[in-house]
This record gives structure tokens, sequence and C-alpha cells, in this order.
């Protein structure tokens, strides 16, 4: 039994997977049929580019959220409203890889209001609105070689930060693949991203320009530390080929705290250089439903070379990948992922350092500090490969080994080990509901794993990643429940659902619906034309769609469909589909209004229908749109039924 | 279609429960679990009359007809009724308006467009007329001044003063 010897090989103490798993695990993450789960539970998709969300303690999937993804099942970066979400200055990019989520914080807590997701190849950040679960703003990054050491959040969501994993030199510039030229060209950048505190939206605040290495992950500080970041880097070796050897060799990498409020101060003062540069902003309008894309030209820098005393470097451990701050604001633990013990750094200590100038050098001109004199202490052989640590508010911090399989939990005050259990395998990222606040819910730590092996029902050679739930209410913790994940699972956050779910949008007002093509009822229903342009306003209730008959259309007309849903009832969406449409369909939400490009290739009678179950007359819920041959002289006409109800109204009068 | 009647048969139940509290005020958001559906009989429901179920027991007319209510009514009617309502008497998706405050009551109409899942549970009345549509009619949102006004609408429809 391969099983039977992979989980031996964890721990001697499990004999089989079942012996894991104790008595009272299901009746703790049981939520019965028409309950709500406790936590909303915001999963990274990875790969899949999408932002997914699930129910806590069950583990059901209640949402994937499209992000840096088209998503043909309901038009996102298809449909024309928001196509520009997705573009960039590389031109429409509908795909992304990613990794990281932060929530929006208000006094070190959870507020309910914004997820912000970074992505990993082609640098952007996106904000999400709690209110409607939509992606509604996605701001490009400049002088980024990929945005992985993002969307980390300060305690009042002063900034997010996109810090570049890949250094690249600077301003698109070519440059030699050599070391020497790695060293002379190549820059790595953090940019702080200010989050508008009102209304969420994101800018460039400035851009801070780093020595060339590989900045990783990264948390701000809290509480005492508040004003500060930091950041976890490898290959300050400057490796530009073979990362995986030559990323390697240094004994320490560094952890880079950066002072981000006397940046500001220095931004604010005008000592940053602007550089002309290109990046997008694009923004989903509430009242239109309708993004717009914004092309910014130019970012403020500012070199620490120049502006002294608000970039250190600390040494840590091989190649640190997290790079955690405790609920107190006092405490950062770094996790060398090829180290076999883990750091812990004191926030007082790292100042103190700096007053008294403890610097065992620099790099590039930045100072690092002795590694003796910012640390706290070290646990000592806590497993193989620590990645990331989290918090249960209780003076507990559990860390991810991904090399042995295992959450490990330990002290923060004494470094000593408590507990430690596997997980089917290979954890990445843990997180505690909270994990990352000033008041964790603690509860549960979950575990997302990379690899999954014999765990589900096969599925092929490409199998589901999953997350793992544990409890940690007791002592011990105690395996709960395995639940699969859409994508590769990176980073998680969770927030109590009270938070968010009373908040939570049913529909959009028709009567504050200021899209340009909104059909204000039926009797706004029309055809125009524009040379070969045609705009079909059209309304769909259940169960018809107006007009549902149109003729007059010729091949190689380009035909929008604006479809308005007139509804104004929760969870009545209307679908919109038409043969042989080379795009998506549509899914409109109550009293919204969504665009679909139709270019019919071919003379012939086009049905469209509505794709969203809707009513028992759902499957009646269909039309026709005639396509004529090229300069066809069938006129341009349209209806649905037989009478007119303009014309019925209009005898009220 | 069965999922959706679920949630609609669950959501009515929410809203009985709602209403045994003694709320009278919209049905604000749910912010709790849903209670699993109540399964009650029409016989144990709260007794329907000719004005319905809801909020409105007693709507007072205006005559002559309040000719600004009469006017914001047909806009709500353009947008949020007239795709399923023609103002004849024809029957399309929802029957027509032609002679609707003859058959109802003020109270009756207004409550069946601003609480329309509860009556479509437990109006004798209202339940007849989705044996005959087949469509359940749409929760709309009016808000309290539109279901008002789309009722003089009505009246001036049918030539009341």
């Amino acid at each position: 039994m391969s099983l039977g010897a992979v989980v031996a090989f964890q721990s001697c103490k499990m004999k089989t997977t079942e012996a894991a798993v104790s008595g009272d695990a299901a009746s703790k993450v049981y939520v019965a049929p028409g309950k709500y789960d406790e936590f909303y539970n915001f999963v990274s998709g990875g790969f899949s580019g999408q932002v997914s969300v699930y129910g806590l303690p069950s583990g059901r999937l209640l949402k994937v959220i499209p992000v840096f993804s088209q998503n043909p099942e309901n038009g996102y970066g298809f449909n024309e409203e928001t196509k520009p979400m997705l573009q960039t200055t590389h031109g429409y990019v509908p795909w992304d890889d990613q990794h990281h989520l932060a929530l929006s914080q208000t006094n070190g807590e959870h507020d309910g209001r914004w997820l912000f997701a970074n992505a990993n190849n082609t640098p952007r950040v996106a904000r999400i609105d709690l209110k409607t679960f939509k992606t509604v703003e996605i701001l490009e990054l400049p002088n980024s070689g990929g945005n992985h050491s993002s969307p980390f959040i300060t305690e009042n969501s002063e900034y997010i930060v996109g810090g570049t994993r890949f250094a690249v030199p600077i301003a698109n510039q070519e440059a030699a693949l050599t070391q020497a030229s790695f060293k002379a060209n190549f820059k790595s950048t953090v940019s702080f991203i200010a989050i508008d505190p009102n209304s969420g939206h994101m800018s460039v605040d400035f851009q801070v320009i780093l020595p060339g290495m590989d900045l990783d992950l990264s948390r701000a500080g809290k509480g005492p530390s508040h004003g500060w970041f930091f950041f976890s880097t490898y290959n300050t070796e400057q490796a530009n080929t073979l990362l995986e050897v030559n990323a390697s060799q240094k004994d320490k990498d560094y952890i880079v705290a950066i002072n981000w409020k006397k940046a500001q101060e220095y931004a604010r003062a005008g000592k940053g250089k602007k550089m002309a540069t290109e990046y997008y902003h694009n923004m989903l309008s509430e009242e239109n439903h309708t993004a717009t894309s914004e092309v910014v030209k130019e970012v403020l820098t500012l070199d620490p070379n120049e502006l002294k005393d608000f970039v250190y470097l600390i040494p840590c451990p091989k190649s640190p990948h997290g790079c955690d701050v405790d609920p107190t604001g006092e405490y950062i633990v770094g996790s060398g992922k090829l180290a076999a013990l883990i750091p812990v750094f004191a926030y007082q200590k790292i100042t103190k350092a700096i007053a008294d100038k403890a610097f065992e050098g620099d790099y590039y001109g930045i100072p690092v500090i002795k590694y003796e004199a910012a640390l706290h202490g070290e646990v000592k052989k806590p497993g193989l490969g620590p990645l990331h640590t989290e918090f249960d508010g209780k003076g507990n911090a559990y860390t991810s080994f991904f090399v042995s399989s295992e959450v490990v939990k330990w002290s923060i005050k004494d470094l000593k080990v408590l507990d430690r259990v596997p997980t089917y395998y290979s954890i990445g990222h843990l997180m505690v509901p909270g994990g990352d606040t000033k008041k964790p819910y603690g509860k549960y730590v979950v575990a997302y794993n990379k690899i999954t092996k014999d765990r589900y029902l096969p599925t092929g050679p490409e199998l589901t990643q999953s997350a793992q739930l544990y409890s940690i209410d007791g002592d011990k913790m105690q395996l709960l429940l395995d639940y699969p994940t859409i994508g590769e699972p990176h980073y998680a956050q969770a927030i109590l659902a009270d938070k968010i779910k009373a908040q939570s949008a049913k529909i959009y007002d028709i009567n504050a619906n200021k899209h340009p093509y909104v059909s204000m009822g039926e009797k706004g229903t029309k055809v125009t034309r524009e040379g070969n342009q045609v705009h079909v306003y059209m309304t769909a209730i259940r169960s018809h769609l107006t007009p549902d008959n149109i003729e007059g259309i010729q091949v190689g007309d380009e035909v929008y469909f604006h479809v308005t849903n007139l509804e104004q009832d929760w969870d009545v969406p209307h679908g919109f589909a038409i043969k042989h449409a080379d795009n998506a369909e549509l899914l409109v939400m109550p009293g919204e209004t969504n665009t679909l490009k139709f270019v019919p290739k071919k003379p012939g009678v086009y049905p469209f229908y509505c794709t969203d179950f809707c009513s028992a007359l759902h499957q009646e819920m269909q039309g026709y749109l005639r396509v004529s041959p090229k300069g066809s002289s069938v006129p341009l006409k349209w209806h649905t039924g037989k009478t007119d109800s303009a014309a019925a109204v209009a005898t009220v009068r | 279609m069965n999922l959706k009647h679920f949630y609609a048969a669950a959501f009515a139940a929410c809203f009985i429960i709602y209403g045994c509290g003694g709320s009278s005020e919209e049905k604000s958001v749910k912010d709790e679990t849903p209670q699993q559906p109540v399964d009650e009989s029409p016989a144990s429901a709260t007794t329907a009359s000719d004005k319905g179920i809801g909020k409105f027991q007693n709507v007072e007319l205006t005559h002559p007809l309040d000719e600004g209510m009469v006017k914001a009514g047909q806009q709500t009617y353009d947008v949020k009724c007239g795709s399923c309502h023609k103002l004849t008497d024809e029957k399309v998706v929802g029957p027509g308006w032609k002679g609707v405050t003859d058959r109802r009551t003020p109270e009756w109409i207004m409550n069946f467009v601003t609480n329309v899942d509860e009556m479509l549970e437990k109006d004798p009345e209202a339940q007849a007329m989705l044996e005959v549509c087949m469509v359940r009619m749409p929760n709309q949102n009016l808000k309290d001044d539109e279901a008002r006004a789309v009722l003089e609408f009505m009246r001036k429809n049918d030539g009341k003063n």
C-alpha cells in the first residue's frame, strides 16, 4: 500500500490515513443543508488566474470569481463591458497566474470591504468588491519582472505592495544575459500601491528601486512595527541561469525591511525621481457596468542609495520564502526554504540595531544588519523546508514544511515545537482565519497542498490539488477535512461570514443603471444601424427576450446585443447565447446590461436563447436573427409578439 | 426550476417568521442562516382575504386621480411591469391590466406587487393566477411609493377618477 508507506514515512505515529482522522471530525465540518458556513475562505487560483470562494468548515465551493482569466461562462473578458479589464501595455492578456490574496483591513482587522489579488506573470493587482464579488479594478505595475510578493496589505489598507520576483532591467531595456550584465543592469522594485480609503481605488504612489535580487513574499508591520514592510528575498547571488543551484550558494539571503512611512515622506517632499513609463489602469464603473482603461505615463521612484535610512537588510538563512509578522507586530518569522531552522527576528531589536548601527556591511550601499543583533531566536530542528507561518493570537505560530509535508505548531515566546501533523502532500502556504491580522479568529489552520497523488479518485494524469482543514482549538492539531481546489492554491484568506454576508448585493437597481445602451423597459428596446454596426437594445425577463425576431442583418455586420435584465429579484440572472458566436455567452444579473459582439460570417437564420434556467417557460425564452447576404435589401425590423406596447401606453395619456 | 422553487419556498418561510415577529416593515436583509422551510398546510396559513397578504390593509384612494402618481406609475410600469402586462385585457405572460382595479381591491394589488413570494405561496387568488400563467410573477422590488403610484396608473388605465 503506497499510501500506508507514505503516511508511515511522514510520521511514525500515523499508521493509516484513517488514523489521522478521529471519530468526531465529521461533526466538526458538517454544515446542515440550508445552513451557512462560519467563514468565507478566499483561495488563490494559481495558474487558473481566478479566485475561488469556499465556505469553512464545510469546504463547499461557493463561487469562482473571474479575475485575471477570461470566463466564457459569464462573459467576463469576452463581453464589451469587461474587455478593458484585461488590457495591458502588451495588449489584451486574458490569463495569469494568481498567487496571493489580501483582505482589506481597518485597525489591523478585516473590514470586509475588498479583496486584493496579484497576477504573477503580467504584473498586475486586482481589487474585488465584496458587495458584488466582482473584479472591479486591475492595475498594471511598471518596472516589474513578475508580481510575486504582492498584494500584502498594511493594517489600515494604506498600501498594498507589489515586489518583483524577477530582477529585470528598469524601463523595459534589453540587456545581455550574463552575470556581469545582471549586476550592472538588473534591478528589483517594490511598488507601493495606495488604496483610496473611500473608493478603494488603487494607484502606484511610489516605487522603491532595489539592487537586483528576487523578492519572494512580504508582510506589513503592525502595531509597533506599523510603518514598516518586510520582504523575503532569494538569489542575492544574482545568478541569471540555473538558479536551482546558483541561487542557493550563499548561507544567507536577506529580509528587506522598508520604512514606508519614511519613504512616503520622501515622496511627499518631492525627493523621488519621476520616470516616464506606461502602465494600464482598468476600472469597472458601478454606474454603467462598464470598464474603461487609462494609460498612466509616469511613476515616482525612490533610490535607497540617494535617499538614506529607509531600507535595511537582515540576513536570513537559505532562500527565505515566508516573512511573517505575528499579531503583536513584534516578531518577524523568516522561513528559509532550504534551512533546517526558523529564525525569528524582533522588531525592537531591529530598530535598536539600526540606532546602534550594528551593521555587518552593506549590499550595493544598503546597510546589512548583523544577524544576531536582529534575532529574537531560532526554532531548532522544526522540520524540513519551512515555507510560511501564520498565528492563532494565543502566542502560537503554525509553519508549513514543504519538504517534510507537515504543519508544525510552535511557541513564539520560547521557540519550542509544540505539535506537528502530516499533510497530504507537500504543503505550500497555510492559513489561519485572520492569521495575518492583529486579531486572528483562530479555530482552524488550512493547508494548501501542491500534490494530492492518491487522496482522491484518479482523474487521469492531471489530478486535483487540495486543501486540508485542521482544528487548532485544542493542544493537538486535528485533521478534519480534505477538499479539492481549483487551479493551484497558493495563499488564501478567511473572514467571518458575518462581516460580509449582510452587505452582499442581491440585484442591481434598474433605475440606477446608467449603461449607455440600457433598455429601460421593453418600451426602450430597438435596433439601430450605424454603417455596418448594428445595436440591438434587448431586454430579458421571465421568460422572453425583446426583440426576439430581428431581420435586416447582413453578413459582416458587427451586431452588438445589449441585453438588459429587467428582473429585480435575487437569483434571477438571464443568459444570452447565439448560435455560432465565436466568443462567449452572457450571464446578465438582475438590473444589469451586458453586451455581446457578434459578427455573422454566413447568411442564415441564427437562433438565440437564454442559457440560465429561469422559469417553467425558460425553454421558450428564444428568438431568431435573420442574416442576409451583404448588400441585401431586407429592411431592418424587429418585434416580440404581435402588439406594440408603446402604442397601447400612448392611448392612456 | 425545482431549485429555484425551493429557494422561493425557503424565502417565503423566512418571511413568515418575520411576520410572526410582528415586523410590518419591509423585509430587511436576512442576516441569519435561513430556517428550514416550515411545512404549513394552506389551511393553517394566514387566512387570506380580499385584501391579500401583506402590510397594506387600508389604502386611501384619491379623488380625483393624483396625476403626479399616475405619471410616476407609468414610468415604473414601463421599466418593471410592461414586459409581461399589457394595458388592454390581453394576457401575454401575465394578465392584461384592463379592469384590474375592478377585479382586485387596492390593498390586494399593493400587497401582491410588494409581497409577491408570500402571496404566491399563500393567497388563493394569487395561486389561481399562477396556475393560469405558469410563470411566477417576479418580485420586482417595488418600493411602497412605487407600488402606490402603479395602482394610480392602473386606476387611470381603468378610467377611474
